[in-house]
């Protein structure tokens, strides 16, 4: 590691401490990761875009922010300056100024036309991120992820957090 | 999302999870990570710098072909600054930027859509 990562979880705990709460559970999954062999290099990969900043178009309803577990699809082919940003956990203001700091469609589409990767897919899946129940985000959110890029004719999936 | 990223796998779908949050990351274990040194809300780069952009995704992209073992972080080398002083104030955002219980100036959270701008939300109800 060229430089030390902040211990979000360890400032979280810190933080609950401090409010008297019992310390945030985050999701812990110690047991071996499901695999999928990658199919091919990734100049010959499409790939598909799912980014939990809470991004969505003109059009759609915006996410709210509590605990909303919906997802929107955003079509590719729109350029960054036309996604809208909204979220309870970060800054808001430089991402809407670029969104590609949070929803990279605009990068993406040019890496495609270096060469870099083959294609992405026509819509990429959005959604907002800091659902405090675990639970909740399993049961609600992450089926919706899946069907929605299981549906699509990809390669790849890249999850871009916040 | 590394959540997410374990339920893809499961249905087929190779993944790879960008993260800014090593810790959060490591938790939740999925297939393939790769860390950059950035702020929350700067996963992607810095705003308004497009090569920037493009280097760390061409990083995080190259996981994909390095990554053999499941549950694998890769350390990109990318970082926000030289400068780490960003790292002191740095917090997770569940806490809405609360650090202690004096300063808890919470609200409870809306239930109504969060428009960026009014004209969307008129888009939205009109259609």
């Amino acid at each position: 590691m060229s430089s030390h990562p902040v211990d979000y979880i360890a400032r979280t705990r810190e933080q609950y401490d401090a409010l008297g709460y019992e310390p945030y559970r985050w999701a812990e999954r110690p047991g071996p990761p499901p695999w999928a062999q990658v199919p091919t290099t990734l100049e010959n990969s499409t790939v598909a875009l799912v980014a939990s900043g809470g991004a969505y178009r003109r059009g759609h309803v915006a996410f709210h922010w509590n605990d909303d577990t919906g997802i929107r699809l955003i079509d590719t082919a729109e350029p960054a300056s036309d996604v809208r940003l909204t979220h309870f956990a970060y800054d808001l203001v430089p991402a809407r100024e670029d969104p590609n700091i949070v929803f990279p469609v605009d990068r993406l589409r040019e890496l495609v036309d270096e060469g870099y990767i083959a294609g992405l897919a026509p819509q990429a899946v959005a959604f907002m991120g800091g659902i405090y129940s675990v639970r909740r985000a399993e049961a609600e959110l992450v089926p919706q992820v899946v069907d929605a890029v299981t549906a699509m004719d990809i390669d790849l999936a890249l999850l871009v957090p916040v | 999302m590394g959540l997410v990223a374990r339920a893809l796998e499961a249905a087929g779908v190779p993944t790879l999870c960008l993260t800014a949050a090593y810790s959060i990351t490591a938790a939740a274990n999925p297939p393939r990570a790769a860390f950059v040194d950035m702020p929350l809300g700067y996963t992607a780069g810095r705003p308004h710098e497009p090569g920037f952009q493009r280097d760390l995704l061409r990083r995080a992209l190259d996981a994909f072909e390095t990554i053999d073992t499941p549950g694998t972080i890769v350390d990109t080398g990318v970082r926000w600054s030289d400068d780490e002083t960003w790292k002191d104030s740095a917090s997770s955002g569940l806490n809405n930027g609360v650090v202690s219980a004096d300063g808890d100036t919470r609200r409870e959270r809306s239930s109504e859509p969060q428009y960026q701008y009014d004209d969307d939300r008129l888009a939205a109800e009109g259609a």
